[in-house]
């Protein structure tokens, strides 16, 4: 595996048991996280994105399983680690952040408990004074006055929280940062810092974060690279200059043509038609095939790899590939 | 010192460091809910006596012709009764009856010996504190732990059995449950002895200071006494102890349960922390917010059960002090016996929902 690659994901599938049947969340998805980059993870609410996210961790529990993939992590198989080994990973060498900061801390501990149990933790034999110490540095660097720590949650604004947030994630010094929706629950001048922010972390600490989000606008400012997802599948990948320039997968297309853009101004918004898929009887072949403009008759029949469109730009799309060399790509 | 001011010491003292220090430590809002709340202590127990003086009275017979029994003449009731201020107008009863709350003198026992029901009282109150603490203590034990194992387990065989057990123990009668472990440890089996606080026969050894038994043998270093306190106190305790957990275990197993499902939860485990630490730590303590409040509301039942247990193993404490002065139609001890019991009960909740308050940091600021 490359060397700048921290994280890769192989033929991820995670599944979950509901009164239908067995639903593929996340169908068969590959994916490189590269060392120091922000990767955006964007696509529709209920596509996979966040539970690809906790997948990362093997944060999955209860009807959800991942039946297959794997998960090199800085030259680790993580699915190859005994479930109980997967706490000494969690939080030290990836961290979380959630989407809502204000239900993400606990109510009962004061911030100065959240940091020095999350220390003492992963890292026993650092003394009271030395976690508290540490906690105070960390929390000054993010802009939180340290005598702020021996308060509790509720008595902090969200902005605020969504920093501690970020703190426990870096408190262990994490390689990588996986933020779900971290801006969701915030107002925009206080999505706008908090994403300063965590540019600015990304820089100091040199950290490689996963930035899950359906906020294209979230994309084009902070991250080095995007990946879309749609309907459980990952449909395209590439840098966020040549995707936004020149995306390939229709529904890339569709989804940056339905952003308000003050410099276009070409009168109404396009509405992407139709509904996303339901995960339980996904269409057959391509997944974006009932509601792609460009449809044709192999996308309904097979799927489409995920494969180099141009250069470092991948997409899974029948417009650019050939179906197994026997059929002949006709285009309209 | 007479052993009810002893108690009063040993029980109040704590009570109110505690009250001070969160009186001192809490805000404006909370010492104004503290004050509140003990003034309103005085109406509920002044509403709740003079029910009970009111209700005494409408019930058939009273105390003069069931201390006298068939034997009484008309003219002996009749001296009698003025004799204790039975036939003054109820008006002027009532009247007595408050001042006697105010100044908590309590009067004197209208049957028997006329003794001063508060030196009656001060014999029996210790007996139910000895009962109901370590009842209380081993609910709170088996419903705690036995609510959060479960909660762990979910829907696994654990679970399920601790869902039985809760059920099947919240629906038994307590005096049921009571005379089946009677007739299991004391009489099939003869390990323990089945009614009173100690055998008789120690108990003539035993030096009291506080009356409570537990705490006199052990200050008093006699050992023999200490072993059969022990051992008359196990089957009550478990009686009004198991009545008590299995609620405590549903409510807890499922304020655990929904805890465990809460984001922080999610957030925690994200960062590493092991699932004992999550369950015992974070979600328990989140979920005993509400189980504190329970713990509350529970101490009028628990002296209800009380009464019960008390009345079956022949425990002389104020349950069935209560029993037997509501049969002997005592106006002034039930009276009495309400009139406290109302205020433990006000004075308990209070302390829970003071011990609430420490728990919960949003309640403290």
């Amino acid at each position: 595996m490359a060397d700048d690659i921290l994280y890769s994901v192989r033929n991820l599938t995670v599944d979950y048991k509901t009164r239908g049947g067995i639903v593929h969340a996340v169908d068969n998805v590959s994916l490189d996280i590269r060392r120091g980059e922000i990767l955006g993870l964007v696509g529709e609410s209920g596509c996979g994105k966040s539970t690809f996210g906790k997948a990362l961790m093997r944060l999955h529990d209860g009807p959800a399983s991942i039946p297959n993939g794997e998960l090199w992590f800085d030259g680790q198989d993580l699915m190859k680690v005994p479930m109980k080994d997967m706490p000494a990973i969690r939080g030290a060498d990836i961290g979380m952040v959630f989407q809502d900061p204000m239900t993400s801390l606990n109510p009962v501990q004061s911030i100065m408990e959240h940091l020095t149990e999350t220390i003492q933790t992963h890292e026993p034999k650092v003394s009271d004074a030395a976690a508290h110490a540490r906690a105070e540095d960390l929390v000054e660097r993010l802009g939180i006055r340290h005598e702020r720590l021996k308060e509790y949650p509720h008595q902090m604004s969200g902005g605020m929280r969504q920093r501690v947030m970020i703190s426990l994630a870096l408190a262990l010094r994490a390689k990588l940062v996986i933020a779900d929706e971290p801006t969701t629950s915030l107002d925009v001048i206080v999505e706008a810092k908090f994403l300063d922010l965590l540019k600015e972390l990304q820089e100091e600490f040199n950290l490689t974060i996963l930035l899950i989000t359906h906020n294209i606008g979230v994309v084009a400012e902070v991250c080095d690279r995007v990946a879309v997802m749609y309907a459980a599948k990952m449909v395209e990948v590439g840098s966020v200059e040549a995707v936004f320039a020149d995306p390939k997968h229709p529904y890339t297309q569709g989804l940056l043509r339905s952003v308000p853009n003050i410099k276009l101004d070409e009168g109404d918004l396009y509405k992407m038609g139709g509904e996303p898929p339901s995960l339980l009887h996904p269409p057959t072949g391509c997944r974006f095939h009932p509601r792609c403009p460009k449809a044709m008759d192999i996308c309904s029949r097979e799927e489409p790899a995920f494969e180099s469109v141009a250069g470092e730009q991948l997409a899974s799309c029948w417009l650019y590939q050939k179906a197994d060399g026997k059929q002949k790509v006709t285009n309209g | 010192m007479p052993p009810i001011t002893l108690l009063a010491l040993i029980i109040g003292i704590p009570s109110i460091l505690l009250l001070a220090y969160v009186f001192i430590r809490g805000s404006t809002g909370l010492r104004r809910y503290i004050l509140t709340r003990i003034v309103l202590t005085l109406p509920m127990v002044f509403i709740l006596g003079t029910l009970v003086f009111f209700i005494l009275r409408v019930l058939p017979g009273d105390p003069v012709s069931s201390a006298l029994g068939p034997k009484g003449t008309p003219e002996m009731i009749a001296s009698v009764r003025t004799q204790l201020g039975l036939n003054d107008p109820l008006i002027v009863q009532y009247g007595r009856f408050l001042w006697q709350m105010v100044t908590l003198k309590f009067g004197n026992s209208l049957v028997g010996g006329h003794r001063p029901i508060i030196a009656e009282m001060s014999e029996r109150f210790p007996a139910t504190l000895e009962l109901i603490i370590p009842a209380s203590v081993l609910a709170l034990i088996i419903g705690i732990f036995g609510g959060t194992l479960a909660a762990s387990k979910r829907k696994k065989v654990t679970d399920y059995i601790f869902r039985i057990y809760a059920v099947v123990i919240y629906s038994l009668p307590i005096f049921w449950l009571g005379l089946i472990l009677q007739l299991f440890f004391g009489v099939k089996l003869g390990w323990l002895p089945i009614s009173g606080r100690i055998d008789p026969i120690i108990g003539t050894t035993l030096v009291t200071h506080t009356n409570i038994y537990f705490i006199d043998s052990l200050i008093t270093g006699n050992w023999p006494a200490f072993l059969s306190v022990l051992q008359h106190l196990v089957l009550p305790t478990i009686t009004l102890g198991l009545i008590q957990s299995g609620l405590f275990v549903r409510i807890t197993r499922a304020n655990v349960i929904e805890t465990m499902q809460m984001d922080y939860i999610a957030a925690a485990r994200a960062r590493g922390i092991r699932e004992k630490v999550l369950i015992y730590g974070h979600a328990l303590k989140n979920a005993m917010i509400p189980v504190i409040t329970l713990i509350g509301l529970q101490v009028a039942i628990l002296l209800a059960g009380a009464v019960l247990t008390e009345s079956v193993f022949s425990w002389p404490g104020m349950g069935s002090y209560l029993v037997e002065r509501i049969s002997a139609r005592d106006y002034n001890a039930v009276q009495s016996v309400i009139t406290v019991f109302a205020m433990l009960v006000a004075l308990i909740s209070l302390a829970v929902d003071v011990i609430y308050s420490l728990v919960d940091p949003r309640v403290r600021y």
